[in-house]
């Protein structure tokens, strides 16, 4: 009983244990590391057969070089706060097109719920990169909506959308959508309707009603939405790569750069470390909010 | 009484046309005749031709499939296994760090944990190809296998496995006869995700895999870097074909299953 | 024919079939189960009743096996089973919930215990179909539980549970989910079955009604003690305390000083009432704080004096009619309020008495009881 018990937690315990935490710290431990012109292409490397000597001379050789490096290259916190700002206008423009849709799905008639709600859930399942490469043709100079804006005449020239920065929005907009509904649909779908009609009883327009009642009461699916389109935006990749321009920094895009291209791993895992480090308080802020959230449906 | 008004309408319409319009294009765009992807030239199914006589699109879908069997397959394992753990296994020494383990990689950048586990690989001198990326994938996706499956614990009756100890049951079997079963369907959705995650996994893969395994994403990234090409939407339409056939029969299934257990509640009522 | 009343806890020489000594069971700082000893014999049906969190809950899935005692033993025939885990144990249980696999068919159910063992299939089948028509399920058998009623579950449930033949089974609250009607035709159906099956059954309720209706012994729990152990009459007509009185039915209850002479006593309760003339057989000092407790049935309502041991007079404040009894609710000259019942004989016109009517209540020197405590 117990040695089952000790197998069932232990499995995954060690394979994560192995292959989460360990793999961190060795990301940690380079960062602190310098760059190198060997395999693998950083030093101090840790030399066990000089037993407590190597240890202690590994140690000593760690610096902080590589996170003042970063603080002193403008390209790396020129790109934290450009991702930080993508990340935060996306959210927005994601919330304002998110929202009316999960109320509209929340109060359409019963039998029509699941059916919307397939179709938000369905591009989930979706691969991401096929989807993020439909806007390719989409949004490119000959694209299908140039051909269409020039059609109607509202523009001569055809306007440059695809390698801009207006792209990656759009993209990432696209892209996290579901995310943004489907937690604001769950909150909207329990409320009681009989709460607005209470609120009109008592003398309020449905436009106040909607402000007094239904926002405070979709409040947590609202920041749960939010969170979860923020937090892998800010470390977004494929989007910046196939829709923005050699201008869109982003620190995903940059970290990738800088291990394929120029092969400074202790770079790299510096700007790994920093990109957490930021992620840590929207990380805890969304926790809190899941709890909260689960404490008051007890 | 519902209160659905033209605006209501006007929004859904407007926003599944944002979702959906894309995808659309991307199918249509598929059966063009032209090399040019923004031009129409009339209807044909050449590139699905091409397509398959792509021997490397071919080798890279096999690799993927591969990995994503595997890579899910021992993630439903394992992460059916930790949220039992989660769920069930009280207080144990380092749970908090268990927990945090389990949570972690959901929200943690692609970027992060693929160089992570690259660096890893290297440090502990592991050639990498299709067993490394399948590490990863299973690292990844048996966090949200466990999460899946611990939703769906958490809100199973105790007494039913009780029952079962107390019918004689060993503990195991318990868990085999009666608990499995009825869990069943949050393990084979957790399945479906961990699949559909590795199929769809570009980054992780991409920092894990080496020369001699290529997967389908990392494939199709570098053609499209490249810009539209006609043979990347006949793939992506297949993609979206499987998807969209395997979402739809999935929630006909559901539905169905709901309806007669409804009906059949309905008449238990009745009869009583 | 004559035939012997069932009473083995009166009998010394019986041996009991299972034991509680000296159990104690505490989670963390909250002490379910405070030393508690119980013996409960074979063919008993013995009802654990209390309000909820009073730890009836805890002593049965004690008994189960689900929760080990933090200390004292328990045996069943004589052995201690708190080793043994429940898969082990000759002992099975009814789930509050029922807990009926929805995956397995109703036949299906019923034969799980039984393939844990290493009876051959004709000795299922057979067993199987046997509980089948205990409880009156044929019809049933290939259905799910969710294709059968709420009764029907319940008695899957039991018949589940009655398919190993165990030596003791436990029912957890077995008809908490039925409504009222269901539930008394499910009572003497499970009084029945324990009969055919001469199972000893320990049933877990916190309505006093059905501990009443089913059960042989009732024991009567409070904050993880036992207050009370006797039969249903007993607990009712002679409780040991004024918790178990008022527990038990309705009950009125006075609180004076006793003076005693011989089993009479008369109690002195207010200023300017007569004392309340009572039997006991315990023996109360001089001036010794006592309860006088007495149902509202045995308080006789008239608007005449009538000649009693034990005359009140008083006020008819309310009247809560029930169709077959009314009971009136009598304020006295010092605001004591008093219950007094009387069976509705006859139809209501006929009856004399109304709301602000003067009356008098009476009882004889035996019709209540007197408690210390």
């Amino acid at each position: 009983m117990n040695l089952r018990r000790f197998f069932l937690i232990a499995v995954p315990y060690l394979w994560l244990g192995a292959l989460f935490l360990v793999p961190f710290v060795i990301v940690l431990k380079i960062a602190l590391s310098d760059i190198a012109l060997s395999i693998p292409p950083y030093t101090p490397q840790l030399d066990l057969s000089a037993g407590w000597e190597g240890v202690r001379s590994f140690f000593a050789d760690l610096d902080f070089e590589n996170f003042t490096f970063l603080t002193t290259d403008d390209l790396y916190w020129k790109a934290y706060l450009s991702s930080l700002q993508i990340a935060l206008i996306s959210t927005f423009v994601t919330l304002l097109v998110g929202y009316p849709m999960a109320y509209g799905m929340a109060r359409a008639a019963s039998e029509w719920r699941p059916t919307l709600l397939m179709l938000v859930i369905l591009p989930f399942w979706t691969s991401f990169l096929i989807r993020i490469y439909a806007w390719m043709g989409i949004l490119s100079n000959e694209g299908l909506l140039n051909q269409f804006l020039l059609w109607t005449g509202l523009i001569s020239e055809p306007l440059t959308i695809l390698n801009t920065n207006l792209a990656v929005y759009i993209g990432i907009v696209y892209a996290y959508l579901p995310f943004m509904i489907l937690p604001i649909y769950a909150a909207l779908e329990k409320m009681d309707d009989s709460l607005l009609e209470a609120a009109e009883d008592l003398g309020c327009s449905r436009v106040t009603a909607f402000w007094l009642v239904t926002i405070p009461l979709s409040k947590s699916g609202i920041i749960a939405g939010c969170f979860l389109v923020f937090i892998p935006a800010i470390g977004e990749f494929v989007i910046p790569s196939l829709l923005g321009g050699s201008g869109t920094l982003m620190i995903g895009k940059v970290l990738w750069e800088e291990f394929f291209s120029n092969r400074d791993w202790p770079v790299a895992s510096a700007v790994a470390i920093i990109l957490l480090l930021i992620l840590i308080i929207p990380i805890i802020l969304f926790q809190r909010n899941e709890q909260k959230q689960r404490e008051a449906e007890g | 009484m519902k209160r659905f008004s033209w605006f209501n309408a006007t929004t859904l319409t407007l926003g599944f046309a944002f979702l959906y319009l894309p995808m659309v294009i991307l199918v249509i765009y598929s059966f063009n005749e032209s090399k040019l992807v923004t031009v129409w030239a009339g209807f044909s199914t050449k590139w699905y031709g091409e397509l398959l006589r792509n021997q490397e699109f071919l080798d890279a879908a096999w690799v993927t499939l591969r990995v994503a069997v595997f890579s899910s397959t021992i993630a439903t394992i394992l992460g059916t296994m930790a949220a039992t753990v989660l769920v069930r296994s009280g207080r144990f020494m380092g749970r908090t760090l268990f927990s945090g383990m389990i949570y972690a990689p959901l929200v943690m950048p692609e970027v992060i944990t693929g160089l992570s586990l690259l660096l890893l690989f290297i440090g502990i001198g592991l050639d990498r190809g299709v067993f490394t990326i399948v590490l990863a994938h299973t690292t990844f996706s048996m966090c949200y296998v466990s999460v899946v499956v611990s939703s769906r614990l958490s809100s199973f009756d105790r007494s039913l496995e009780e029952a079962a100890l107390d019918l004689g049951c060993s503990p195991f079997a318990a868990f085999r006869l009666v608990t499995l079963p009825i869990i069943a369907p949050a393990v084979i959705s957790g399945w479906l995700l961990a699949f559909t995650l590795s199929l769809d996994d570009l980054v992780i893969a991409s920092f894990t895999t080496g020369p001699s395994a290529t997967t389908l994403p990392i494939k199709i990234f570098s053609a499209v870097r490249l810009g539209v090409s006609p043979e990347i939407n006949a793939l992506s339409t297949l993609m979206i074909a499987i998807v969209t056939v395997g979402v739809i029969t999935t929630s006909l299934i559901t539905k169905r299953a709901s309806v007669a257990q409804q009906r059949d509640e309905q008449a238990a009522a009745r009869a009583t | 024919m004559s035939q012997t009343i069932f009473a083995p806890w009166d009998d010394p020489n019986e041996k009991p079939l299972i034991q509680f000594k000296g159990v104690t069971k505490r989670f963390g700082d909250f002490t379910a189960i405070d030393n508690l000893n119980i013996d409960i014999f074979e063919r008993e049906f013995f009802a654990l009743l209390g309000p909820s969190g009073c730890g009836k809950t805890t002593l049965m899935r004690m008994l189960a096996g689900f929760e080990n005692p933090t200390s004292g033993s328990i045996l069943l025939a004589g052995q201690d089973i708190v080793p043994v885990p429940p898969n082990k144990r000759a002992v099975n249980m009814m789930f509050q919930s029922y807990a009926l696999f929805p995956h397995l068919s109703v036949w299906d159910n019923i034969a799980f215990g039984l393939r844990r063992g290493n009876a051959s299939k004709d000795e299922i089948a057979d067993r199987v179909e046997e509980m089948l028509r205990l409880t009156r399920l044929s019809k049933f058998a290939k259905r799910k539980p969710h294709q059968i009623s709420g009764g029907q579950r319940q008695r899957v449930a039991l018949a589940r549970s009655l398919a190993k033949a165990p030596k003791l089974l436990l029912l957890d609250e077995p008809l908490g989910a039925l409504d009222a009607k269901l539930r008394q035709d499910t009572q003497f159906e499970l009084m029945d079955i324990q009969e055919k099956t001469g199972t000893t059954f320990v049933i877990v309720t916190h309505d006093q009604e059905e501990a009443m209706t089913v059960a042989s012994r009732v024991a009567v729990m409070d904050e993880g003690r036992l207050i009370q152990v006797a039969t249903p009459s007993v607990i009712y007509e002679a409780p040991e305390t004024v918790y178990v009185a008022d527990f038990i039915g309705d009950v009125n209850i006075i609180e004076g000083t006793a003076s005693q002479s011989g089993d009479k006593v008369e109690i002195t309760w207010a200023e300017g009432e007569m004392p309340i003339r009572g039997t006991t057989a315990k023996t109360f000092a001089p001036g010794q704080t006592c309860h006088f407790a007495i149902r509202p049935e045995k308080v006789t309502i008239t608007t005449e004096r009538p000649d009693s041991a034990n005359m009140l007079q008083g006020r008819v404040i309310d009247i809560a009619y029930l169709g077959n009894l009314s009971t009136y609710h009598v304020k006295l000259p010092n605001g004591t309020m008093m219950k007094a019942q009387t069976a509705n004989t006859r139809r209501l016109a006929n009856r004399g008495i109304t709301w602000e009517d003067d009356v008098w209540l009476s009882f004889t020197d035996t019709a209540g009881v007197l408690l210390e405590r």
